[in-house]
């Protein structure tokens, strides 16, 4: 790229007339190619977002209250809120709704603290703080499909979670057939699915950390702030943004459980580990039921809607 | 004073070894045991040998994989679709960002507006109308010199491609990074007699290369990572990616070194990929901390 050409390639000088309207004239066509380029440009992108993700958000509003079946040779037909009613009515829908909360409870507190924990802890520059950072995210690029499949070789009777309990502690905690009773599955989900994401959001943690300005620390400990004081005036009112971040992405990643479900537990023992997206999938891929499932996609969708609009109302409130 | 420091830091280092152990021993069990026959991994359960590549060491479990699983084929379609799918999401979003950063077109906040609506929309929400829609898609096959319209895009490798490719978060990231970069490089480039497609090619995308690294990054593990939407769109064995090759070993009497030799199979090459690219990795994951 030159610019010494820069004279020669200009547009021919002004027309010999020297009127403004030639100038003008000359002007529109150049404007009319650079809106048509520019959307030229913005079609692909454009068509496949509408044709992908307007379309089908649409569609699974529309479906909701239809018979519409996957492969049916029947024309769909409107039938109101039927879908709903039916979902409302559901125990096993109750039940996925409960199971949701439950790990959404239990896993949003503890992930996001031991993210903020694992972030605290690499923050500072020593030597080795690599080799940490990369073992604490290797979880993460593991894919959950695979952290599933080896959990549930880890969580059988005679497996390594069992003996690392009895060897831990000397023979006291009696190994637990986690994934086949109801009362542990769910929990051991829990512990794989923080597991494996707490890597995750301790790089988010860690970035709120690095905004911070190492200034206010200096200013702090010239006040003889203890390491506590640090972290409560200093370091918590900084990640004010961070925290509403992170609480509102695990929170709705922990709502759309699925993949460590399908793979571990298939919903049982006795719908104890049963979700919102499993039953939406069970009815509408399984038994091919599209309106079905579209009410229930419809229905979790209402729900991250408003647990994001809940949590972006509390921060606010503490401003 | 320095007493306590001092006790501070190996208190604070020997908490990280922990949390260090902790992240790592699952996968070490996972790589290990896939070099081990079954018997010795249960064998190996109750000591530190569990974590040791240590005994009877072989690749056994690895061709024993390949004998039970068409894993080649798997490998082949994943890195397949989630290469192309990586180059096509690359470009078609540039070029999007682009003219919505750099151009004079009108109408174009209202198009960023919608582009970034659907940010709040998960994708399992879109899952299952999604898979209704695709199946009423026309399906265009060159049949010898005849073209044949069938319907339904299921079982196919672009229902796997062609819905992931425009990404509303990568548009955004490219659009954030434009905007930094001078406008009046642009105009020189025009003053030039460069088109605008031109210094799309030669002028902003050449300095845009730490946007496509994150973008590639961010499209490339939900691509190779990809479970449920292949679990439901996709029947035939040829046209599978491998995270849905674990169904081959749900069932009685599963050979759980095979198991693990397959997890390993597919989990080694995102690592390394992860290992190359580190600073990347992690730039990437910061970035879509601004998502929410």
């Amino acid at each position: 790229m030159t610019t010494t050409q820069l004279p020669s390639r200009r547009p021919a000088a002004p027309a010999p007339d020297g009127t403004t309207p030639a100038a003008a004239r000359r002007k529109r066509p150049r404007h009319l190619r650079e809106q048509l380029s520019g959307w030229g440009m913005i079609a692909p992108a454009a068509v496949l977002l509408l044709a992908f993700v307007f379309l089908p958000a649409i569609l699974g509003f529309g479906l909701a209250f239809t018979n519409a079946r996957l492969i049916s040779p029947r024309p769909v037909e409107f039938v109101g809120t039927d879908n709903f009613a039916r979902l409302f009515t559901d125990p096993t829908f109750w039940r996925a709704l409960l199971n949701v909360s439950y790990f959404a409870v239990v896993v949003v507190p503890v992930q996001s603290g031991l993210a903020l924990a694992m972030a605290l802890l690499i923050n500072k520059k020593f030597r080795g703080v690599n080799f940490f950072r990369t073992l604490y995210f290797l979880p993460v690029v593991t894919s959950m499909v695979v952290v599933s499949l080896l959990w549930l070789f880890m969580y059988r009777k005679d497996g390594l979670i069992n003996e690392l309990l009895s060897t831990f502690s000397f023979g006291l905690i009696p190994g637990a057939d986690w994934l086949n009773d109801p009362a542990t599955a769910m929990p051991a989900i829990i512990a794989l699915s923080i597991w494996q994401a707490a890597g995750f959001h301790m790089i988010i943690w860690l970035a709120g950390l690095q905004s911070i300005s190492g200034e206010l620390y200096e200013a702090a400990q010239l006040d003889g702030a203890s390491r506590w004081h640090q972290f409560r005036y200093v370091t918590w009112p900084g990640l004010k943004h961070t925290r509403t971040l992170v609480l509102v992405t695990i929170t709705i990643q922990a709502l759309g459980l699925f993949d460590q479900v399908s793979v571990m537990t298939q919903g049982g023992p006795l719908d104890s580990t049963t979700t919102i997206i499993y039953e939406a999938v069970r009815s509408g891929f399984k038994q091919q039921e599209t309106s079905y499932a579209s009410a229930i996609s419809l229905v979790f969708f209402v729900l991250v809607l408003l647990i994001s609009a809940v949590q972006r109302y509390l921060t606010r409130e503490k401003d | 004073m320095k007493n306590v420091l001092r006790l501070n830091s190996i208190g604070a280092m020997a908490v990280r070894i922990l949390f260090a152990a902790v992240a790592a021993f699952p996968i070490v069990f996972m790589l290990v045991s896939s070099l081990k026959p079954d018997q010795q991994i249960f064998g190996d359960m109750s000591s530190v040998a569990a974590f040791l590549p240590i005994g009877n060491i072989s690749l056994d479990n690895y061709t024993a994989v390949f004998d039970r699983v068409p894993a080649a084929r798997f490998l082949i379609n994943s890195v397949g679709v989630s290469a192309v799918t990586v180059v096509l999401g690359i470009f078609v979003n540039s070029l999007c960002a682009f003219a919505l950063s750099r151009m004079q077109v009108r109408g174009k906040r209202v198009v960023f507006t919608a582009i970034l609506a659907t940010l709040i929309v998960p994708f399992q929400t879109l899952a299952l109308p999604l898979v209704w829609w695709v199946n009423q898609l026309p399906y265009f096959e060159l049949n010898g010199f005849s073209l044949e319209i069938s319907k339904g895009w299921l079982d196919t490798y672009q229902v796997q491609i062609i819905p992931f490719i425009a990404n509303a978060f990568s548009i955004y990231l490219y659009h954030q990074y434009f905007e930094s970069i001078p406008k009046e490089l642009d105009e020189a480039a025009r003053i030039d007699g460069a088109g605008w497609f031109k210094i799309y090619r030669q002028v902003v995308m050449p300095l845009a290369g730490p946007a496509t690294a994150t973008v590639a990054i961010l499209t490339f593990l939900p691509a190779w990572n990809s479970y449920l939407w292949p679990l439901m769109v996709v029947q035939s064995e040829e046209l599978r990616p491998v995270m849905i090759g674990i169904q081959y070993f749900f069932q009685l009497n599963v050979s759980w070194g095979e198991v693990m030799a397959y997890a390993s199979l597919i989990t080694v090459p995102v690592v390394v990929l992860f290992i190359a690219f580190q600073r990347s990795f992690i730039n990437s994951i910061a970035s879509s901390g601004v998502k929410g």
